[in-house]
């Protein structure tokens, strides 16, 4: 007999890579505005803003949350109105099915 | 001259210079980052240790009087650097409140590297000089964050707490504390991994500054005559009143030179990251490149030599 398909929920998947120096201060912004957990990883990268590999020259942090569209909307107005214009950051939103997508939004 | 050729081929100095010669030749040597974290954690806890011992042996009229100095240079430093810096490099605010934070903080690398130079000949020095770095470390920074945001109305809390916070300032207190209350006979027992390999750990963890000061070399351009200007005099004449402060203060010829060491280094750990939340608007090329590619390298080849020839004019 086969297995019951399995029931998927279509959320969203933002992800922001940003200077580590900021790594603190986006976590609390995130949570803030509805992310109900979040993936962080340490990255490195180069961008319009240079280099970015380590201590001294400024590592990045990877944060990556499963929210609604609506908060992942109301993340991007915050990161844009504090982040982009002075730090190096990059954040973008991807659609991806999850199951148990109540534990998300 | 002799002073100079001594500090200069010692493991330490010379670990700095392949490092920076590895990355201009464009060599894959670099210290992997959990590497360089665990090795700076190392370093500060260890001279927090060792300062601590000594602290535990010393009478509080030796100490009060040059820490009381060390904490009023800490707050004078960046307000004539902010000065300074308006006047004649034609900065915006925020730069040149951040570069008046980055020399008006120290580098506790650069103070080890001073402390290896004294034990390498054999010049006696207060132990508890290490104490002064963490009086110094912190009041700069301040002072530079609230001149750039006076009258401004925004707050310069985060960057505050940020370097209270970090773990420059957490280490090295910390191990100040552990190294008063278990003395000198404590700090024997961990003497064997934390104070006996201590010079060698400082050679490994400059070469991977010298990769990355040598990797800052090419902003050099952008950064102008009077900013280079003042990575060499400002350390400089810093020195210069650190040595002086000491001998009014009643030091030695080693802890004179040492708190001018002190004095003199700019930080590039603790300063960055404060100044890159409090101070957004200011560009981080124009605060690291002097700090990383002009002032770590002159202290530490020949400001460590000149310091020491300062203070031994000063004590005769």
């Amino acid at each position: 007999m086969a297995d019951p398909p399995l029931h998927t929920t279509r959320v969203k998947l933002l992800t922001v890579i940003a200077e580590a120096v900021l790594e603190d201060r986006l976590i609390r912004d995130v949570k803030r505005l509805g992310a109900r957990g979040f993936t962080r990883s340490a990255v490195t990268g180069e961008g319009s803003r240079g280099r970015r590999v380590g201590d001294v020259e400024g590592a990045n942090v990877r944060l990556e949350c499963l929210v609604s569209e609506e908060v992942a909307e109301r993340i991007l107005a915050e990161l844009s109105a504090s982040y982009f214009e002075h730090y190096a950051a990059v954040a973008f939103v991807e659609d991806v099915s999850v199951v148990r997508g109540e534990k998300y939004i | 001259m002799e002073l100079l050729q001594t500090n200069l081929l010692t493991p330490v100095v010379l670990a700095f210079v392949l490092g920076a010669i590895a990355a201009r030749v464009g060599s894959d040597l670099r210290l992997p980052d959990p590497i360089y974290a665990t090795l700076s954690i190392y370093l500060v806890f260890a001279i927090g240790l060792k300062g601590g011992a000594s602290l535990s042996q010393s009478s509080l009229s030796e100490v009060a009087l040059p820490g009381v100095a060390a904490l009023l240079l800490g707050c004078a430093t960046p307000v004539w650097c902010y000065a300074l810096l308006r006047r004649t490099a034609d900065l915006s605010r925020e730069d040149a409140a951040a570069l008046a934070a980055h020399y008006g903080s120290i580098s506790i690398v650069t103070f080890m590297a001073g402390i290896a130079y004294l034990d390498s000949i054999q010049v006696e020095y207060e132990g508890f000089v290490p104490a002064f770095a963490a009086m110094l470390e912190v009041p700069g920074i301040a002072v530079a964050l609230f001149l750039a945001r006076r009258g401004s109305g925004k707050s310069s809390r985060e960057g505050l707490i940020e370097t209270l916070t970090g773990r420059s300032i957490v280490l090295l207190t910390g191990g100040l504390v552990i190294g008063l209350l278990s003395g000198p006979e404590g700090v024997e027992k961990v003497s064997a991994f934390f104070i006996d390999p201590f010079q060698g750990v400082l050679a490994l963890f400059l070469l991977e500054m010298g990769r990355v000061a040598s990797s800052r070399l090419g902003d050099l351009r952008q950064s102008g005559a009077v900013l280079m200007a003042f990575a060499i005099i400002g350390p400089a004449f810093h020195g210069l009143l650190g040595v002086a402060l000491g001998w009014l203060t009643g030091l030695s010829e080693g802890g004179s030179f040492a708190l001018g060491i002190l004095s003199a280094s700019a930080s590039y750990i603790a300063a960055p990251a404060a100044v890159r939340l409090s101070l957004p608007e200011a560009n981080p090329s124009v605060y690291l490149t002097p700090v990383l590619a002009v002032t770590f390298p002159f202290n530490l080849t020949l400001g460590i030599p000149l310091f020491h020839t300062f203070a031994r004019w000063f004590h005769g």
